[in-house]
Formats: C-alpha cells, sequence, structure tokens
C-alpha cells in the first residue's frame, strides 16, 4: 500500500511548498448497538504529491472519491489517520492546538457551495474581518481600511461591506469567499470545486480573479474540480484520482494529450468538444458498473473492477507509482509523469 | 506582500469607510415594522405597569377579608368585585399578577439557559452528545408530578428557613418549573446545531483557526436563535400554567398567596354563579401569552437578516 513519489524537484521550477507522503484519511463506520467500529471509509488511502510554491496543482475525479477530503485532510480540517503533510518543511500532520493554529494563516480554503460558507448573520465587513480579529493582525480603522483593500482586490465596491451574504449572487458570494481566504495573506489556497454551483458566465469571471491574484499575490493553489475543461485552463500539473488514490499525475498538456492510465483516458474521452466535427468523430470509452464501495475497494488495483484493459494480474496485485520519466510541463518546464499501471509501458 | 499588490489607498475625496452598521438599530427598525410584535409589546408593557403600578393606585389589601361585601358584582369601589370571602377581586389580580409574571419570565430564562447549553454542547461535541441526549431522555422519562412532590416536600421547610416563606417558595416554584421543562429546547437546539456545524462557514471559521468557543458564540448560537425565541415565548405560558397547577395541587404557593393560577383555580368552584372570577384572571394569563407569544414573533425576525432586508 505505500507507494512513496520519488520527488522529481529537481526539474521543476520551483521547490515544493507543501509535500504530502501517504497521506490516509479513514472514516470509521460504527454499527450495532454497541456501535462498536466495524470498519472504515477509506476515503483517501495513501495519496503521495508534491505541491510547488506558485503551481497550480489540479486534482480532478469523480464525485466521492476523495478529492475534497484530501483538500480538507491538507489543511487540517481533519485529523488524519495516518501519512505525512510538510508544509515548507514542517509536518503539520501531527501537529495540535496552538502550533497548528500558528499555521493556519499560511493556509486557506475557498469552499464549493457559496450558498453555505457565508454566515447568513454576519455582515459581509466581519466575515472578512473574522481572520483579522481571531489573529489579532489589525483592529479598528486598519481593519476596515484592510476589509475594504480586500474587496477591492476581488473586484467588489468597498461599501457593500455593511451588507448581509444574502443580498449577493453567487458569484459575488464566491468572490467575498475568496476575500476572506486572502485575509491572512496565506501562501496555499486550497480551491474545493470553487466554480462548481456557478453559472458557466461567473466561472470564468472567478476563474479569471484567482488567476489574476495567483499572479499577483504570487499564491499556490490545489485546485479541486471535476470540471476537465477548467482544469485544462488553470492548472500547470494534474492529479487523477479513483476511489481514494491518485492513478496519474503529469503536467497538465502531458495528460491531456498522452493519458496513459485506462481511468484517465475514460475521463478525458467524456469532455465534449468545442468543434462539431471533431465532436462527432469522438469515441468515448464508456465505464461499466459503478464506483466500489471505498470502505470494502477491490484488491489490487482500485480500478481493475471497471478497466477495460484489465488483466489477470490487475485484481492480484496493487501497481506501483512509477516515474515514466520527464515530460514537457507548463512555460518550458520539464515535469515528471507518474503513473500506477500494470499496463502501461 | 499582498499589502504591495493591493491598492492601499482610497481615492482622493471618497468619504472614508462608513463603521459598521449598527446591528441593534437595525434589529429595532425592523421590530418597529411588525406590527404584532409592537401590539404585543404594548400590551405585555401595559400589564407590566398594571400590575407592578396598579396596586399603589388601587390601594385594598388583597387578603383583607370582608365578609359582608362578599360575592358583590363590579361597582366603582371594587372593579371586577369581591370573592365569596369579600376579598377584592382587582387587587388580587394585581397581587397575582406580579407573582405569575416573575414566575413565569424567571422559570423560562433558567429552562431556555439550561436547555439552549445542552443542546448546543450535546450537538456541538460529539463526545458529549450521547450522555447529554441520554440525560435528556432520562429528564423526559421522569414522572414530572410525583418529582415535583418529592422535590417540594424535600426542600420546602430548609429553603422556607432560608430564604423566607414567599421568596423561598418562589425560589423553590422556579428552580422546579426550570429544571423540568428545558427537554424540549434542549432536542430542537442540538438538532439545529447537528446541522449548523456541518455548514461550509463553520469549516471555514476552524480553516481560519477560530477557536471553539468563538465558534459557537459567533457562528453557531446566532444561527439557532429562532428556535431558542420560540422556546421562550411558549415557555412563559408553560410557567405561568406549571405554576397554576401547583398551587392547585396545594403545592405552590401559600392558599392566601394570590397567583392567577390559583385565582383560576379558586374560581372554578363558583363558574356556574360568578364566571367572571374565573374569566379575569383566565384572560390576564391569556393576553400575557399571546402578547409574549407576538413579541417573540417580531424579535424572531428581527434578528433574521435575510428577513429584515425584504420589508
Amino acid at each position: 500500500m505505500t507507494t512513496i513519489a520519488e520527488t522529481g524537484g529537481d526539474t521543476a521550477a520551483g521547490a515544493p511548498l507543501v509535500q504530502v507522503q501517504d497521506l490516509e484519511m479513514y472514516f470509521p463506520i460504527y454499527k450495532g448497538v454497541l456501535r462498536r467500529q466495524v470498519g472504515s471509509v477509506r476515503a483517501v488511502d495513501g495519496l503521495s504529491f508534491d505541491i510547488r510554491r506558485g503551481e497550480t496543482l489540479g486534482l480532478v475525479g469523480e464525485s466521492g472519491c476523495g478529492k475534497s477530503t484530501c483538500g480538507r485532510a491538507l489543511l487540517r480540517l481533519y485529523e488524519v489517520t495516518g501519512g505525512r503533510i510538510t508544509f515548507e518543511g514542517r509536518d503539520i500532520a501531527e501537529l495540535a492546538g496552538n502550533a497548528l493554529r500558528d499555521m493556519r494563516p499560511r493556509m486557506q480554503m475557498i469552499f464549493q457551495d457559496p450558498q453555505a460558507c457565508l454566515n447568513p448573520r454576519m455582515t459581509v465587513g466581519s466575515i472578512i474581518s473574522e481572520p483579522l480579529d481571531e489573529h489579532h493582525v489589525a483592529t479598528g480603522e486598519e481593519k476596515r481600511q484592510r476589509v475594504r483593500e480586500l474587496l477591492e482586490a476581488v473586484g467588489m465596491n468597498p461599501e457593500f461591506a455593511n451588507r448581509y451574504p444574502h443580498e449577493f449572487s453567487g458569484g459575488q458570494r464566491q468572490r467575498i469567499g475568496i476575500a476572506r481566504a486572502l485575509a491572512l495573506a496565506p501562501d496555499f489556497i486550497v480551491c474545493d470545486e470553487p466554480i462548481a454551483a456557478l453559472d458557466v458566465s461567473i466561472q470564468a469571471q472567478v476563474v479569471n480573479l484567482l488567476q489574476d491574484l495567483q499572479e499577483k499575490l504570487g499564491l499556490t493553489y490545489l485546485f479541486i474540480s471535476h470540471d476537465l475543461s477548467m482544469i485544462r485552463h488553470i492548472a500547470d500539473r494534474v492529479a487523477v484520482m479513483y476511489l481514494g488514490k491518485i492513478v496519474e499525475l503529469a503536467p497538465v498538456e502531458e495528460l491531456f494529450n498522452a493519458p496513459k492510465h485506462p481511468y484517465t483516458k475514460a475521463l478525458l474521452s467524456a469532455v465534449p468538444v468545442p468543434d462539431p466535427a471533431v465532436e462527432a468523430k469522438r469515441e468515448r470509452i464508456i465505464l461499466t458498473g459503478d464506483v466500489p464501495n471505498p470502505a470494502n475497494p477491490p484488491a489490487g488495483c482500485r480500478f481493475c473492477t471497471r478497466c477495460p484493459d484489465a488483466i489477470d494480474r490487475c485484481s492480484v496485485e496493487e501497481p506501483v507509482w512509477r516515474n515514466l520519466g520527464p515530460a514537457k510541463g507548463s512555460n518550458g518546464t520539464v515535469e515528471d509523469h507518474f503513473v500506477a499501471c500494470h499496463r502501461v509501458e | 506582500m499582498t499589502d504591495a499588490a493591493l491598492p492601499n489607498q482610497a481615492p482622493p475625496g471618497e468619504p472614508a469607510m462608513r463603521p459598521h452598521r449598527s446591528l441593534w438599530r437595525d434589529v429595532w427598525a425592523q421590530f418597529a415594522v411588525h406590527k404584532g410584535a409592537m401590539a404585543g409589546t404594548g400590551i405585555f408593557v401595559f400589564i407590566v405597569l398594571a400590575v407592578f403600578i396598579g396596586p399603589y393606585i388601587h390601594t385594598l389589601d388583597p387578603s383583607f377579608i370582608d365578609i359582608r361585601n362578599k360575592n358583590q358584582g363590579p361597582s366603582f369601589e371594587h372593579p371586577m368585585g369581591t370573592d365569596q370571602l369579600g376579598r377584592d377581586t382587582f387587587a388580587q389580580v394585581l397581587a397575582g399578577g406580579q407573582v405569575s409574571l416573575a414566575v413565569g419570565v424567571t422559570a423560562m430564562a433558567l429552562s431556555l439557559v439550561i436547555g439552549t447549553l445542552i443542546g448546543v454542547l450535546a450537538g456541538y461535541f460529539r463526545r458529549l452528545d450521547g450522555p447529554l441526549m441520554r440525560f435528556t431522555d432520562l429528564f423526559l422519562a421522569l414522572p414530572l408530578l410525583p418529582l415535583l412532590l418529592v422535590i417540594i416536600m424535600l426542600f420546602r421547610d430548609t429553603l422556607r428557613s432560608a430564604f423566607g416563606p414567599e421568596t423561598g417558595i418562589f425560589i423553590l416554584i422556579v428552580f422546579v418549573i426550570g429544571i423540568t421543562s428545558w427537554m424540549q429546547t434542549a432536542r430542537i437546539v442540538r438538532g439545529d446545531v447537528l446541522g449548523l456545524k456541518e455548514r461550509e462557514f463553520v469549516l471555514a471559521a476552524h480553516s481560519i483557526g477560530t477557536r471553539q468557543h468563538r465558534v459557537i458564540s459567533r457562528h453557531i448560537f446566532p444561527n439557532v436563535l429562532s428556535p431558542i425565541m420560540v422556546s421562550a415565548t411558549l415557555g412563559i405560558a408553560n410557567a405561568i400554567i406549571t405554576e397554576s397547577a401547583l398551587s392547585f395541587l396545594g403545592l405552590g404557593f401559600p392558599s392566601d398567596f394570590p397567583t392567577w393560577g390559583r385565582l383560576v383555580f379558586d374560581g372554578v368552584t363558583f363558574l356556574e354563579q360568578h364566571p367572571e372570577r374565573v374569566l379575569y384572571p383566565g384572560m390576564a394569563i391569556a393576553l400575557t401569552v399571546l402578547s409574549v407569544n407576538y413579541m417573540g414573533d417580531g424579535i424572531r425576525d428581527a434578528l433574521d437578516p435575510r428577513i429584515r432586508s425584504n420589508r
């Protein structure tokens, strides 16, 4: 089960900001009158990857594959059950109490549902200034000035600070959520499907805002999404998750042009192409069956029950996490291409 | 790094940002447009003033027995007539109101505090959920009347000697009503908290590093205010009525000590000859309960920013 990533940091543009090794997040299942633990849901089961400073790592996969759990575990919103999360050389998987609280300003999160991520009883001003209050960053006039700057930074009228969240549209609320995440000037932001609940026209605005902010503030993103075209647009590298494991990790163009893992191929074949001629000829790989229960994953390769290329070995032996060698990354850099599959040469 | 990239200066000539608008002024503005709430407040304030200032204007002693003037109808001297012992009914209703209101409000406050505390703790801390909710079930399963009997039997004399007969029994009754009526509130609050704590804004507060007690006071508590307000308004009515029942059983205040509930039960015997004797204190109870319910309705709406902006 242990699949340690060979860190390909030497070939990369930036040094790793976040390093994840064998991250495990199991949720216990209790049953019966005595509420005894009868098993666990392996939402995240042995993830290893690096996120380099200044890059956007896309994390894709179907619903329930553990993407959001991974993002939340990275920010220590859960007590992780195993593995290491290293943030700037410091292991944060075991931190607790004030030591963890002191790390919070460095890493923030943008949430999926703009309806649920803002407290309906607080004004926008107090929502954005909550992080400032909690970490005693600013008070009084200085705080109001900071809130004003943050609202301007996300393209909103600073006068809106006195309003309540329900007075805004979904896109505006998402901007408020982004302003809150920026309040403590973090280095690393987990974007947990920030555009999934938005209109297509608003999606573009929010994604462009995120890109602008990244450029201005040098942010590092973990961008979780199931929208592959958006991932292609925003990400530098992409990790594909299936049932709690990463099956393929590659630079974005490499992944979209030359996917190696059969699951990635199936996933990519579902992306519509905005050209009728190509779209008519597009061959879809239709997967049969359902995602297996993460409380009882199949032996061997997790994907073997649905894989069109499966051989006998797949259901027996778990594929190792292999480096296929360098591939062309974004901005002319060279990145490694990782995959976990027996059938890939 | 962030500061350098963000626009630091407000454009010249633009007014400085207004301070956050005052929450309580907004709340009052919304409360004031709720007609029912304003009427309820008016009636409640009137009842409170009448009950506490009235005895200085209508100076008859409520316990003065004037047997020759018994069972009289309304007159200038006795606006609500007299009872079977010649005591002035109006003076009794005023004196009874003092006790009933005090018992109602204090017992409601006590049961609300206990219920909210247990509900929030049980809903928020998973480890406390089981023990606290089983504790609540235990209280719900207790046969209430025998319990009250035992408590009052055990503690009446001790409290009487410690605080005097009236204060002692007042404390006892408030306490007894308070600790036997918090369970519904606790259950409702727990249910709401369970839902709220999974909302993303609570998760966002955790990711900021907000401490637990702040998460509860800033994010959880304000969002469960609505069911608490409803419980509060129903609680006053419930407390007044329970106190009446206790007085009827001879377990409440002494028989010569008027409360609204006691007056109703005393009047029941003469319901056929003098129905008004039940009607006056009964109306006082009904008006109080109704006005408090409307007030609660108004407060609940006023505290909800979504309703506040729809006016």
